[in-house]
């Protein structure tokens, strides 16, 4: 393995690393060991203490500052010969174009989200340049080479997305705990601390017509003279208590599901608040507000009862608004800002308490409402050797070793890291493959709008796009647009019949579709042909 | 389950490999303590790992002078002259650990450890040794046996694109996860001498060649009176030779310890750091997983080699101890 060849591959390579977070470290670092001499590192985020049990470049005094910056730093005082360049910048920013990526002779990825993670693939097959790509979550990690041409894509195959939950599950008929988070973070918190002009689905089934007087929006607004008592009361009678009573009018949804219990605070709260909340605040700072410190709750691990869960509600409502007033109606859910991961957790245990859900932890709740991903410094650094061994492998252009790499937490017939030959290349993969896109559209009732929001930016990812028709643009997003082209594009979206076909009896249209960033279609696909449903277009 | 709570710091610190492990365990995390001899880069890697995961305490052992060698691949060692000039690999090692975890007591430990009393051992739930003579190994390993409190056992060993790991944990309870339920399981380990002397052909055919390849120079460093990781490229006959003898007594081929890897094991001596990071990282692992008492554990050897890129396990037990 150390021959002579793959020294000077080494010592003469640029590498660009995207992400300094848990993989970046490590990554770093045996990079830097491994003889490497000239790597480029992108990354937009600052170092957090929950940083700090495996990202091991950082320290204490480092909270806040730039990981990437950090990161060199620190790799730099053992090998001090070595040129390591920082960005601190989003790797979506326009400077990390194609003839960025052309300079470097291999990318590699420690990268924690899809969307980055699809940015970066696309930009590698645009400049050609090979693409090690990685992922890990506690114990399980894997590592994947992609080669344009030769190997798979990152897209080719269907990656999950985001887990997301019909709206009447959560507004009405919740049955696991992450539906009562979902509903207290996304719904509850939004409505009382968020942006008060957002649509919220809070009381889309909860008020019927019985009360016409009653409109439901002001229900959410603090009344004159209502001390912040009785306003949190009163919110949490509407939402635990009437909401919870006028679902339950509803006979049909509860036939075959179990019946939720009006909560009301009289019943667990028969006494006034503020005597039960003798305790002072600890801190004057904004940072030190936290309902559990006020009311002695200690160890974010313990499931509270639904008596303690309401005084949560009340304590961190009461403190929002008389410690946090100016940044109510900004807020949105922050899983690092104490108070809100314990409004949300009350609120979502309470909730729970009433549809016979059981309750959780605050460290549990936290997790779920901030989709945290639980992470140790092992795997990473396990998966860091698997990268540098295939970055080395595809700098010595020993293509008939790559390996997609899988480090498994139980063993499989005797491994716990299993090599698995690359696949080739999807051929219906829109990112990477030669064959054209078909789409059907009805060309009556489509707007262009309709398709660039549904079919280019939803479906195809295509965050920058420009749309030709023939030879004339007829739409596209970009920097530096001149202000007539941009009405010209607005009012374009609103068409009906967007395309204009060179003759009258053609039943395809070619378009060019392509992203002036990301370059897919440019130079592949770059012909979608549609197929017209109504054929009364060309008469 | 011990009474004291994790304290604020530590929570917040460990958060996220306390929602992979669970607060109990890091609670016994806190309180472990480990020996660890011979730093190498592999085993730097390890310590970086452990200290990370806040264990009680490392005490380190290597009272080799630092030089120019232990550089390449060690990134506890910081290259100004200042930084380890004159000072052992211990010493300097166990600076740059500090740093990674106040909440950790990393401490340095002189002297031969193979002439300590077991007493010695008995501070300790996890000794790791690596750098170690044959002898060595048996030795150390007996001493942890010998106590009636049940201190962990492992080796490491990386040379160029290969790594091999050997676990020790005597009679060992843990609990696991099946399906829904927590079910406690029990599997008892061979000692690195027994495990060794499991004949070659009563082994399952299977048996990756890397473990015959790792005995025969090991034999080959014991018979020689050589310091491990000394024999290279210009002993390949002496090697070729007592691989001969070897599979002889044992009745094995000789194409099941092929040429091709003992040239490649006697040709790449030093460390390749992505080799450290993985071996450093399976052991950090199962030394978690150990003091915890949850999870499988490995049993008992773990080997990997770059060329084909598998990181398998392999159980050498006699009949007694096989599971």
């Amino acid at each position: 393995m150390a021959s002579e060849e793959q020294i000077s591959a080494i010592k003469g390579a640029k590498v660009l690393m995207v992400g300094a977070g848990g993989i970046g470290c490590e990554l770093l670092k045996t990079l830097a060991l491994s003889g490497f001499q000239d790597i480029h590192i992108i990354d937009m985020d600052t170092i957090e203490v929950s940083n700090l049990n495996r990202q091991f470049l950082f320290r204490q005094s480092h909270v806040g500052q730039s990981k990437a910056k950090v990161a060199r730093d620190a790799v730099l005082r053992f090998r001090p010969n070595i040129s390591i360049t920082p960005y601190h910048a989003n790797v979506k920013e326009s400077r990390f174009n194609v003839d960025f990526y052309k300079e470097f002779d291999v990318v590699l990825n420690g990268l924690d989200n899809l969307d980055a993670r699809r940015h970066v693939n696309r930009l590698c097959l645009a400049a050609d340049v090979p693409l090690v790509e990685s992922g890990t979550t506690g114990f399980l990690g894997q590592v994947t080479v992609h080669l344009k041409g030769k190997t798979e894509c990152y897209e080719c195959q269907a990656k999950p997305a985001p887990k997301t939950y019909p709206v009447c599950t959560i507004t009405s008929t919740p049955s696991k705990f992450v539906h009562c988070i979902v509903w207290a973070k996304d719904l509850l918190f939004a409505k009382l601390f968020g942006d008060k002009n957002l649509e919220n689905d809070l009381n889309v089934r909860s008020s019927d017509a019985t009360n016409l007087s009653e409109h439901s929006e002001d229900v959410f607004e603090c009344r004159k003279g209502e001390d912040i008592e009785q306003y949190g009361r009163r919110i949490y009678d509407h939402v635990f208590g009437h909401n919870i009573e006028v679902a339950l009018s509803n006979e049909e949804t509860w036939k075959n599901r179990n019946k939720p219990c009006a909560i009301y605070s009289k019943d667990v709260f028969p006494d006034k608040l503020t005597k039960e909340n003798g305790k002072t605040e600890k801190g004057s700072t904004t940072e030190d507000v936290s309902a559990m410190a006020s009311l002695g709750l200690k160890n974010p691990q313990d499931v509270w009862s639904l008596a303690e869960n309401s005084r949560v509600f009340y304590e961190s409502l009461r403190l929002f608004f008389s410690k946090r007033q100016k940044e109510i109606g900004n807020l949105t859910f922050d899983k690092d800002d104490q108070l809100a991961v314990e409004f949300v957790t009350a609120a979502a245990n309470i909730r729970a308490s009433s549809f016979g859900i059981p309750l959780h932890s605050l460290f549990e709740a936290k997790g779920i409402a901030g989709n945290i991903v639980h992470a140790v410094a092992t795997t990473n650094a396990i998966i860091a050797g698997l990268i540098v061994i295939e970055a080395i492998k595809v700098l010595k252009k020993d293509s008939n070793n790559y390996r997609m790499t899988y480090c498994l937490e139980h063993p499989s017939k005797k491994l716990l890291l299993m090599p698995v030959e690359p696949y080739e290349p999807n051929k219906s993969c829109y990112v990477c493959s030669e064959t054209p896109l078909s789409l059907e559209v009805n060309t009556h009732h489509s707007k262009l709008r309709d398709f660039v929001e549904k079919i280019v930016k939803a479906k195809l990812g295509m965050n920058f796009p420009v749309i030709m028709s023939g030879a004339s643009i007829i739409y596209e997003v970009g920097e530096d647009l001149e202000e007539d082209m941009v009405a010209i594009y607005a009012a374009n979206l609103e068409k009906v019949k967007f395309f204009f076909p060179c003759s009258k009896n053609i039943k395809t249209i070619n378009m060019n579709l392509f992203s002036f960033l990301q370059n897919v279609g440019l130079e592949s696909t770059g012909i979608f042909l549609l197929h017209f449903s109504s054929l009364n277009y060309f008469t | 389950m011990d009474g004291e709570e994790l304290t604020e710091q530590e929570t917040a610190l460990y958060d996220r490999q306390i929602r992979v492990w669970g607060a109990d365990a890091q609670r016994r995390l806190s309180k472990s303590h480990i020996l660890v001899c011979g730093l190498k880069g592999t085993v730097a890697e390890f310590c970086k790992n452990i200290v990370l995961a806040g264990v009680g305490s490392v005490t380190l052992v290597d009272d080799r002078v630092v030089t120019d060698e232990s550089l390449p691949a060690n990134f506890l060692i910081l290259p100004h002259e200042n930084h380890y000039n004159g000072k052992t690999l211990a010493e300097v090692c166990c600076d740059s650990l500090k740093e990674f975890n106040p909440m950790v007591d990393v401490a340095v430990e002189t002297g031969d450890i193979s002439t300590f009393g077991v007493e010695f051992f008995e501070k300790f739930d996890a000794v790791i040794i690596s750098c170690c003579s044959l002898g060595k190994k048996k030795l150390i390993n007996q001493k942890c046996r010998k106590l009636s409190k049940r201190v962990a056992f492992y080796t490491v060993e990386c040379r160029g694109s290969c790594g091999e790991m050997f676990v020790d944990l005597q009679d060992y309870k843990y609990s696991k996860k099946k399906l829904e339920e927590t079910i406690e399981c029990q599997i008892e380990y061979p000692s690195f001498e027994e495990a060794i002397s499991v004949p070659w052909r009563a082994l399952p055919r299977r048996v990756s060649k890397l473990y015959f390849a790792m005995r025969v120079i090991e034999q080959f460093e014991d018979v020689e009176g050589r310091n491990p990781g000394e024999t290279s490229i210009a002993d390949r006959l002496g090697v070729l030779k007592l691989r001969k003898e070897l599979c002889e007594t044992n009745s094995l081929d000789e194409s099941q310890i092929p040429d091709a890897l003992l040239e490649r094991l006697l040709t790449d001596t030093r460390e390749f750091p992505p080799v450290c990071a993985i071996i450093g990282g399976i052991l950090g692992q199962e030394v978690i997983k150990a003091i915890s008492g949850k999870g499988d554990p490995l049993k008992n050897f773990f080997f990997f080699d770059a060329m084909d890129g598998k990181g398998l396990i392999e159980d050498i037990s006699g009949p007694s101890t096989r599971s």
